[in-house]
């Protein structure tokens, strides 16, 4: 066990076991706030992969914005368990046939990535080297091979930010 | 096991620790010594003297108000969330710490043959790093105001949170036009530019090229830290007391310092983007070095940067004293609809102007 793999192993029992805590708290606010953890987590796997632009922002991102907003809701809404609509029985039972699938094909996957393919395999020795994620590499792959979806794509963020305006006007 | 303890550098270890702990230590000293200048400021600008019982000249005083904080009573509301209560401040104080770690505070030392970088991490997303911090930082507030379950609390919980998110904006785009100039994200590289400019460092300082938009990137930060005349998350006459009513005892002043060594943070990072950071102005500091030593001119250069540091928080409390609360729909007017196209326009002039000189 090296340094690098300790630590791996720490962030992924913390992004799984703040991952459950997410889905059974039974407090919305402490939901979100073991999500945000989550997000931590995974920004920390991020980094042991050396692709530290995407860590930073995924914490800028999601746990910077998108949680506060989420965060702001919820407790204007102020849920509580008096409040939580009762689900259908039929509903619980979809959701949860739904869930495994999703479950067995993920483990599917991962499970031909370790043996299946020889380059996948011991993929983890490879964490920590490469530049692949390093901010200059990222934006010159962005702005040279990638350039017309990037810019197609903030053109679309921008339409969506315009109607959100427009939607959002009282008259 | 043994293996993986030989592989580690002890000594690059010690060296981090050591440097943690005495830039946390410094950031609280001087967040105690800035409640303390505030009143002297605000004293000064109302023709008052302000505290002089405690010490001479009352410079005891921040350690009276410490221990008074300490020994009140600990109330934590009974409809209070117990955890999250507590959580709130301890968010609010390690978040204002956590920008310390990017901060390149001086020149390097040398210890019996070991270069000592003043700088935590340099790491080549600094710039990004801090954007991080500041967007998190909204939590202690936010987790504070909520779980006192009190209706003031959570109003001011929900102005301190849009406000900071709508101020981050211009903040970031005042930014990218500083990063432009230097390319670079590393905060030591930003410094060293500035550095190699005209005059001993003096005439590569960012703010003459960026007068506009260090002028928005000061206007945010003084958002960003609640400061008057954007303090609405504390406006008593509207809500009391703030996020923190239900707070007292020393989580209360968890707060309160936290908004201490926001504002010292804060400054520091705008005299390490817009001033030169470390650098002593007039002097080359490789000359000096060579006469005086590696060590001294690491002192000078951490001091220079103190120095820049200090007038800033002075300008602070000035302003505070000085100018009147903005209503809410001014400071979100102000935000979108006035920073955002100034900076805008600085971002998009500063590229034009890089294009057409490197022609």
């Amino acid at each position: 066990m090296n340094l690098v793999q300790i630590l791996f192993w720490f962030l992924s029992a913390l992004t799984l076991f703040s991952a459950l805590m997410v889905i059974l708290s039974k407090n919305p606010v402490h939901s979100v706030l073991w999500l945000i953890l989550v997000f931590f987590a995974i920004s920390g796997h991020y980094v042991l992969l050396n692709a530290q632009f995407l860590a930073i922002v995924n914490l800028i991102v999601y746990a910077g914005a998108i949680m506060v907003l989420f965060l702001f809701v919820i407790m204007l809404l102020n849920l509580n368990k008096e409040t939580e609509p009762k689900k259908n029985i039929w509903m619980k039972l979809a959701g949860t046939i739904a869930g495994g699938c999703f479950l067995i094909s993920v483990s599917n996957v991962i499970y031909n990535a370790q043996t299946g393919s020889a380059e996948l395999a011991n993929k983890a020795t490879l964490m920590g080297k490469g530049s692949i994620g390093l901010i200059e590499t990222l934006g010159k792959t962005l702005f040279t091979d990638y350039v017309i979806p990037f810019e197609i794509s903030s053109v679309l963020f921008l339409s969506a930010m315009v109607g959100a305006v427009i939607i959002g006007k009282k008259d | 096991m043994n293996l993986f303890l030989l592989t580690i550098d002890w000594w690059f270890i010690i060296e981090k620790l050591v440097l943690i702990a005495v830039i946390v230590s410094l950031c609280l000293i001087i967040a105690m010594y800035e409640t303390y200048g505030e009143r002297k400021v605000a004293a000064y600008i109302q023709d008052r003297i302000g505290p002089d019982r405690a010490g001479p000249f009352g410079i005891l005083q921040p350690l009276a108000d410490g221990g008074k904080l300490f020994f009140k009573e600990e109330i934590i509301p009974n409809a209070s969330s117990k955890y999250l209560f507590v959580l709130g401040p301890t968010l609010a104080m390690i978040t204002a710490l956590l920008t310390s770690a990017v901060i390149p505070w001086g020149t390097s030392l040398e210890i019996g043959g070991r270069t000592v970088g003043l700088q935590v991490a340099d790491i080549n997303i600094g710039v990004l790093y801090i954007f991080a911090v500041v967007s998190v930082g909204v939590y202690g507030i936010m987790i504070g105001a909520w779980s006192s379950n009190n209706k003031f609390s959570l109003l001011s919980g929900l102005r301190a949170a849009s406000q900071m998110i709508s101020y981050e904006l211009a903040m970031g785009l005042a930014l990218i036009a500083v990063l432009m100039m230097s390319g670079s994200l590393q905060m030591s590289v930003i410094v060293n530019k500035q550095m190699a400019g005209a005059l001993g460092g003096f005439g590569g300082w960012n703010i003459w090229y960026q007068p506009l938009g260090f002028l928005v990137f000061f206007t945010c930060a003084l958002a960003e830290c609640n400061r008057t005349p954007f303090d609405l998350p504390e406006a008593e006459s509207e809500l009391n007391f703030g996020y923190h009513q239900e707070y007292s005892s020393m989580k209360l002043g968890f707060y309160l310092f936290a908004e201490y060594i926001n504002m010292f943070m804060s400054c520091i990072l705008m005299s390490t983007l817009f001033l030169g950071g470390y650098d002593i102005p007039f002097v080359n500091e490789t000359n000096l070095a060579a006469q005086i030593g590696q060590n001294w001119v690491a002192l000078l250069s951490f001091l220079s940067l103190l120095a820049k540091a200090f007038f800033l928080v002075f300008v602070f409390m000035w302003i505070r004293w000085t100018v009147p609360r903005f209503r809410f729909d001014q400071l979100m007017h102000l935000g979108w609809k006035k920073l955002i196209p100034l900076a805008l326009a600085n971002m998009l002039i500063t590229a034009a102007l890089i294009l057409w000189l490197n022609k």
